[in-house]
């Protein structure tokens, strides 16, 4: 297996995360966006520890694994904040940093 | 304790902790942490001194010389004693093998502010429980007041210039939110915007100044080492004219000299303690104070020595008058002495400008006491006489009846300021004059005497619309509490004494003595105390003040009684007997004297009339004519419009950035990745 | 490793078609269970990348924890269950142009970078030198993550709470 096939797929799902987080109105959806970048991340991650043949790469994509659940944990009661007090999960309606 | 100096600034600091913690749930607001906390550092401040000047003595005492016989006696000897500062210092910080520190020097001049800055900060500590008793955010304003204190100090006892930065906007930063105290209304937050962005604008020059000074002096922040590498001239002439010139920058925005002095009288928007504690005696001196400090770089970047017209000279010169003009003008008191600090500034750069190293700080050691005791008194008419109004020409006049002791303090330090002998302004203002005299720069001389007669004439008008004529305001004024009138009488006691610690003619030198270094600096210039110039000075000014009697007495006799009538109209019969002898006294002297009056008499008369007053009111219409084209084409119109003209370009340049902060994160979230992505091309193709 | 390959590119495939469904589709709900697709897939190019344990954990946490908190946010923002025209912003096709551009540089700088280098492997990694690794070399960001779990617990509860 080449070392670059792992890597186009990563970048594949970090373009598409970037769309999704940019084009996504809804708030969780929006997420779920942030989720797909964190998982090329991830592959990126073990792909090179398997290239290298160092555990390392591993043990950081567990580490980016916890932090990606407590963001999803922070970030969805945010959402939901934002959600009570604006009646609706829309992010464009949050505009009080308008300059 | 000259080792453990480092102490007295972290009093405050702790109180200002403190006072933020717990203050509000103390029973006086936490105003007793932050009286506690001063009467401490103003007591190891006196220990400070008094060490000091025990090592002073000690060392001239061991070249055998008697202390007592001062300066003068081991000068005939010859002998040069020197005296070295205490520096003690630590790493603060470490950069690329560069170390910062951090630490204090302690010598005759941080002495001396240390007692200034701890003796006034504490009386206007305790003046302010009861100035601002039942204030709002009183906690809170102790506690700025304790902030201000402790980066007051940490400036003062620095003994690098990175340090000295460091205080330096602190103050700023607390001068800022003190002059906000009462931020509820758009004036006071408006002036607390101006100030902190207009001394902002000199503390560019300031940091410029101290990275040139940092370069000329072969890397190193450190004052003792930066005013050596200035005496010998490391790195040629012009590396020290440019750091001389941005540091002049820093001076003139923070100690309110032309043309940056437009903050200061808006200042006035705080608290009347916060002004006589940070707008009168010591923030506002830290510009004066550096120029102290690092004398050699303005010494040799302005080649002082040579005589002539140097820029720290002409812009102090230029401040003395145009402020002394500005405060003829105010009907606000504390907008005339608002101005007369710029004036009095003036004085202490004009000092430092001509060489009067010992006279300026001289200047600034009883311009201290005297202008905080007119700040301070101000205050108490306001508290107590004029129902807190500031307005002299509405709401005061006539005070003196029921203000005894605010008013005596007043006079005291009116005279001090106008130059009386023997009060304090009167010395260390003749110093300066004479200095320049001496020192070859005659010009300034004669711009200090102008600027002292104007001293003495506006001050004649503020204290007789304030204290003199009849009580013009409304309510019952009485004699302010203890808390007031006690800081008002120990400032008054060292307004009229202070200056004899440099009695020249007297044989009294103690102040050159104690203050002056002999360290790293040798080139202090000395003038011989001249009977001529002083009583010139003294003249002008007692000739000033009689000329200001018999004008704004006169005119505010006639402005009286067209109020009086106004009144007399609206008011109803109860008033009409007294309103009416008044109408008769004026029918009397103006219709029935004059009818019975000889020609010798008419002939007088007339000649009192046409000659006398023409000269005097032309002088005086003049002076007004001159003061009102100051303040509205000069202060207002240009320094004003610049300053409002750069303001309106950032606006409009903000304006067209506005579009891009449009405050929805996706597209601030498009910008990054684009920009990500760019960089990466960039990189790509570049590399 | 042709049966690798083939494996790769088969749930590659599938992976890009749920990412796309994710960012694309017009049902929230789809969208999480394309999410779930993404997320399956990614755990078995772990598997195929012999990294055994990793692909285990991703499973447990995402697709067990993450993907359920996601359906529990969909529900609580009442988010319409059937089709939706207005899940997007109107900078869709700026979206685009900066996604495709992104992957393009990325492609480029990769192939630039890596060329044909081989990922070459021995055996599966042992769960044993995962852990020897993170409570040896990485203990300290262990117990900085743990804290940083228990802190976005209090801040997700305090954040979220009705009062």
């Amino acid at each position: 297996m080449a070392l670059n096939q792992f890597l186009i797929l990563a970048a594949f799902l970090f373009g598409t995360g970037v769309y999704g987080v940019v084009a996504r109105r809804n708030g969780v959806l929006m997420l779920m966006s942030v989720e797909l970048m964190l998982q090329a991340v991830n592959i990126n991650l073990v792909a090179f520890s398997a290239f290298l043949h160092d555990v390392s790469g591993q043990v950081f994509a567990l580490f980016v694994i916890t932090v990606a659940a407590a963001e999803v944990g922070v970030g969805l009661a945010i959402i939901l904040l934002i959600y009570r007090n604006l009646g609706s999960p829309d992010l464009d309606r949050v505009e009080q940093l308008k300059g | 304790m000259l080792d453990l100096a480092w102490i007295i600034p972290v009093i405050p600091a702790v109180s200002f902790v403190l006072i933020l913690l717990f203050g509000k749930r103390m029973p006086r607001g936490g105003s007793e942490i932050g009286v506690a906390a001063l009467a401490a550092a103003f007591v190891l401040s006196c220990l400070t001194a008094y060490q000091w000047i025990q090592r002073v003595e000690d060392a001239t005492g061991a070249h055998g010389a008697l202390s007592a016989f001062g300066r003068g006696l081991r000068a005939s000897t010859g002998e040069e004693v020197v005296v070295h500062p205490v520096v003690h210092g630590f790493t603060w910080f470490q950069s690329g093998g560069m170390k910062f520190q951090a630490g204090i020097q302690i010598d005759g001049l941080s002495v001396l502010l240390l007692f200034v800055v701890t003796l006034v900060s504490l009386l206007v500590h305790i003046y302010s429980t009861a100035y601002l008793a039942g204030d709002r955010r009183y906690t809170h304003y102790f506690a700025a007041l304790s902030l201000f204190t402790t980066s007051m100090l940490t400036l003062v006892v620095a003994h690098n210039t990175l340090q000295l930065l460091v205080g330096w906007e602190l103050v700023g930063l607390c001068s800022f939110m003190l002059i906000g105290h009462w931020w509820e209304e758009q004036p006071n937050s408006d002036a607390a915007l101006k100030a902190f962005f207009t001394t902002r604008t000199g503390d560019i020059g300031l940091m410029i100044g101290i990275i040139v000074a940092f370069f000329a002096a072969g890397q190193t922040f450190d004052i003792v080492a930066t005013n050596q590498a200035a005496l010998e001239v490391a790195g040629g002439h012009t590396i020290w004219l440019v750091a001389a010139s941005c540091l002049l920058i820093g001076i003139i925005g923070k100690s309110g000299q032309f043309p940056l002095h437009t903050w200061l009288p808006d200042a006035m928007a705080g608290p009347t303690p916060v002004s006589a504690l940070i707008h009168a005696a010591t923030m506002v001196v830290a510009g004066v104070y550096l120029g102290a400090r690092v004398y050699p770089v303005f010494w040799e970047g302005f080649s002082i020595s040579a005589g002539g017209v140097n820029a720290m000279a002409l812009i102090g010169g230029i401040t003395i008058i145009i402020g002394a003009l500005l405060a003829f003008v105010q009907d606000d008191i504390k907008k005339v002495l608002a101005y007369s600090t710029i004036s009095q500034l003036g004085y202490m750069v004009m000092g430092l400008g001509v060489g009067a190293w010992t006279a300026a700080v001289f200047h600034l050691f009883t311009h201290a006491f005297f202008k905080a005791l007119l700040f301070l008194g101000a205050g108490s008419v306001s508290h107590s006489g004029s129902h807190h109004s500031f307005d002299m020409k509405r709401d005061m006049g006539g005070l003196r009846r029921y203000m005894p002791t605010t008013f005596w303090t007043f006079m005291i330090a009116t005279a001090a300021l106008c130059g009386i002998f023997p009060f304090a302004g009167f010395w260390s203002k003749d110093e300066i004059l004479v200095t320049a005299g001496q020192g070859g720069f005659t010009f300034f001389l004669w711009v200090g005497l102008v600027g002292a007669a104007l001293t003495a004439a506006y001050m004649t008008r503020c204290v007789y619309l304030t204290f003199f004529g009849e009580f013009r305001g409304h309510g019952e004024p009485h004699e302010s509490p203890r808390a007031i009138t006690v800081p008002l009488v120990v400032l008054a006691v060292f307004s009229a004494l202070a200056g004899l610690l440099n009695a020249v003619p007297f044989g009294i030198e103690k102040f050159k003595e104690w203050v002056e270094p002999t360290f790293a600096f040798p080139h202090v210039v000395h003038p011989d105390f001249s009977y001529a110039w002083a009583s010139v000075s003294v003249i002008a000014a007692l000739a000033a003040i009689a000329a200001a009697v018999f004008w704004f007495v006169r005119e505010e006799q006639l402005g009286a009684l067209r109020g009086l009538t106004g009144r007399n109209r609206a008011a109803g019969a109860a008033y009409t007997f007294l309103e009416n002898k008044y109408y008769l006294d004026h029918l009397y002297t103006g219709v029935v004297v004059g009818s019975i009056k000889g020609p010798i008499a008419r002939a007088a008369y007339w000649v009192n009339q046409n000659v006398i007053d023409g000269v005097l009111n032309g002088t005086a219409y003049l002076a007004r004519r001159a003061a009102r084209f100051t303040y509205d084409v000069l202060d207002q119109g240009v320094v004003d419009g610049a300053v409002n003209g750069i303001a309106a370009q950032t606006g409009e340049a903000g304006g067209l950035l506005r579009s891009v902060q449009s405050g929805r994160i996706q597209r601030y979230a498009l910008l990054l990745f684009a920009a990500v992505g760019v960089l990466s091309l960039g990189l790509y193709v570049f590399n | 490793m042709i049966a690798q390959n083939v494996a790769f590119w088969i749930i590659a495939l599938a992976m890009a078609g749920a990412a796309i469904g994710v960012v694309r589709s017009t049902n929230v709900v789809h969208a999480a269970l394309y999410l779930v697709v993404v997320l399956a897939g990614t755990a078995a190019q772990y598997i195929l990348l012999a990294a055994e344990f990793v692909a285990w954990v991703q499973v447990l946490v995402y697709i067990g924890a993450v993907v359920i908190l996601f359906l529990f946010g969909i529900m609580l923002t009442r988010a319409p269950m059937g089709h939706e025209t207005d899940l997007d912003t109107d900078s869709r096709w700026s979206a685009a142009v900066v996604g495709l551009f992104l992957f393009g540089v990325l492609t480029a700088l990769l192939v630039d970078a890596f060329g044909d280098k081989e990922i070459v492997l021995h055996e599966p990694t042992r769960t044993a030198a995962v852990a020897d690794s993170i409570f040896r070399t990485y203990v300290l960001p262990f117990e900085v993550v743990s804290m940083l779990l228990l802190a976005a617990l209090v801040g997700a509860v305090v954040i979220a709470r009705r009062d």
